[in-house]
């Protein structure tokens, strides 16, 4: 495979990133790479390097074999979320962060979950917003006079505030309250 | 449970006879969840699935629901019974087609089934006759809070629940009905309907799901989304979408009667007269003539409770269910004519149709 900049030299380095939600794939040879200064392997902006390469200080990994960043649990790279679309493991999301935002965006015009959190996990933070969005959809459903939806909002409220386990929440708090003083 | 119980065993939502049933066909509300410490099911090794299968299996089957269920792994069904698990939307295609180390459990009813290591190591899905979508998802988010007690499922505080997919991300939630829209289809508004939907992210597909073909004017709607909104929320809006589909499917049906009677009557008649007598049927054809013929029903031209074998002869003459009834395996003409055997028999004791509650009273024509 043949350089992306100079077109002459075969690619020795292989660069792979999400960046608003469309993957990008460029492939440099060792001298390109380095003339970009291809040399941090956590952050790096490949549209800004192809575009104007001298101020993006950028990139990545060098070897000779196609190698890039892959997951410490399970060995998945970003080449291969690209040729399936799906992530390896769990802990790839957090592998395999950057950009992602721009592709959840495009996926589900929301990049942060707000919805079911299990039990253990539940903060009194996060057991809050559910509490407001769920009052939000009671509110609704009165004043467009749905009554039989206002109950069932009414019976969510009632079993979230019920199915909590106090414990944990209390737990979660202190920390919480730790982190955001 | 055994395999020929279940299928001997119609599953309960095939009659489909819950709320709004005229439109509504089915609810059904599916989560996705996966175990921490483990590569999910398309990327881990088949030993790291058996694994993953040998910690959630025993779990699954000690849930309350799941007794006396129905538990099997992929490997140890047939063609034909993986292939019935299908055409009652029990397990997925993609499923259906796994090798060692994913399993399905289901309860005696057919209406929790949960598979495990399809794309996700559990895919969890409550299915009810009607629109009941809030009560499919309770139901189904109990099963998870008991789950997450034994099982440390991956989720992340911004992300919610990690998926295979990133388009499953955050509740893991897909709620979807399945409607039949035969009045919105006759007069050409079908396609309207489906964009609309588009437009405000819901997907619009057949009756087997991605990539199939609308038959028996069938059609089911979906959330796209699963990331930044609430359970709650979402199944809110799908409902409340529903609830404007119907309405235009009233609508149309009202509009057809009344403004083309002649077409309704004919199109209903000619189904019934067809499904009747006829000695080979193949599989959409047959389809469309019985989303006639329930139209029918729901018109009036047979009895309400008639809808029921309509309903349950929609799944009983799919490819597979036939050859289940056969005991062997048959070929594409042989599928035909014992379809159609099946469908005579099952309409044989169906009175007349009666189209007075469609023409209109003739005093009135002469005034
Ligand atoms: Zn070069
Ligand atoms: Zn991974």
């Amino acid at each position: 495979m043949k350089c992306d900049v100079c077109q002459q030299k075969e690619a020795s380095i292989f660069l792979t990133q999400i960046a608003e939600g469309k993957m990008h794939k460029v492939n440099l040879c060792d001298s390109c790479a380095q003339e970009k200064g291809v040399t941090n392997p956590t952050g790096f902006g490949l549209t800004e390097m192809l575009g104007d390469a001298a101020a993006a200080g950028t990139v990545v990994k060098r070897t000779t074999s196609p190698t890039e960043r892959t997951c410490p649990d399970c060995g998945f790279s970003q080449s291969d979320f690209k040729k399936t679309g799906r992530f390896g493991c769990s802990t790839c999301y957090q592998v395999f962060s950057d950009g992602l935002d721009a592709l959840l965006e495009a996926m589900h015009k929301h990049t942060r979950h707000r919805g079911k959190v299990p039990a253990r996990l539940a903060s009194t933070k996060n057991m809050q917003e559910r509490l407001n969005e769920l009052e939000e959809g009671l509110q609704a459903c009165i004043g467009s006079q749905n009554f039989e939806k206002a109950a069932w909002y009414r019976d969510q409220i009632a079993r979230l505030k019920e199915d909590t386990p106090v414990a944990p929440a209390a737990q979660a708090m202190s920390q919480e309250g730790a982190e955001e003083l | 449970m055994k395999f020929e119980t279940l299928l001997r065993k119609p599953a309960e939502w095939m009659r489909s006879t819950g709320p709004s049933h005229e439109i509504v066909s089915t609810s059904r509300v599916r989560l996705a969840r996966n175990i921490t410490g483990h590569p999910f099911p398309g990327w881990g090794k088949h030993q790291e699935r058996l694994a993953v299968m040998g910690i959630i299996r025993p779990i699954v089957e000690q849930l309350p629901e799941m007794r006396d269920s129905f538990s099997e792994e992929m490997t140890s069904l047939n063609a034909i019974q993986k292939q019935v698990l299908v055409e009652r939307h029990l397990v997925s295609r993609e499923h259906a087609a796994k090798g060692p180390g994913c399993a399905t459990v289901m309860n005696r009813q057919q209406t929790v089934s949960i598979m495990i290591n399809e794309e996700d190591h559990l895919r969890m899905q409550a299915l009810r006759p009607g629109l009941q979508l809030r009560a499919a998802f309770e139901q189904l988010s109990g099963i998870d809070s008991v789950l997450e007690q034994k099982l440390d499922f991956a989720f992340d505080e911004n992300y919610g629940y990690l998926t295979s997919c990133p388009t499953n991300l955050g509740t893991g939630m897909r709620a979807s009905a399945m409607l039949h829209l035969p009045g919105l289809v006759l007069s050409e508004q079908i396609g309207q309907t489906i964009q609309g939907a588009n437009r405000i992210g819901l997907a619009v597909r057949g009756l087997y799901g991605e990539g199939t073909e609308a038959l028996a004017n069938l059609f089911q709607i979906s959330n796209q989304a699963t990331l930044g909104r609430s359970e709650e929320a979402i199944i809110d809006h799908l409902e409340t979408v529903i609830q404007d589909i119907m309405e235009s499917e009233r609508n149309a049906r009202f509009r057809l009667v009344e403004e083309k009677p002649a077409m309704i009557m004919d199109q209903v008649g000619r189904a019934f007269a067809i499904l009747r007598y006829a000695h080979t049927l193949p599989s959409k054809e047959a389809l469309n003539l019985l989303s006639l013929t329930r139209l029918g029903c729901d018109l009036g031209v047979f009895a309400p409770e008639d809808a029921e074998i309509v309903n349950l002869l929609l799944t009983e003459i799919q490819p597979a269910h036939l050859q289940v009834e056969a005991k062997r395996r048959l070929s594409a003409e042989e599928r035909d004519s014992l379809r159609a055997e099946i469908i005579r028999r099952n309409l044989k004791n169906l009175p007349e149709p009666d189209f007075n509650g469609i023409v209109p009273p003739r005093d009135s024509e002469h005034e």
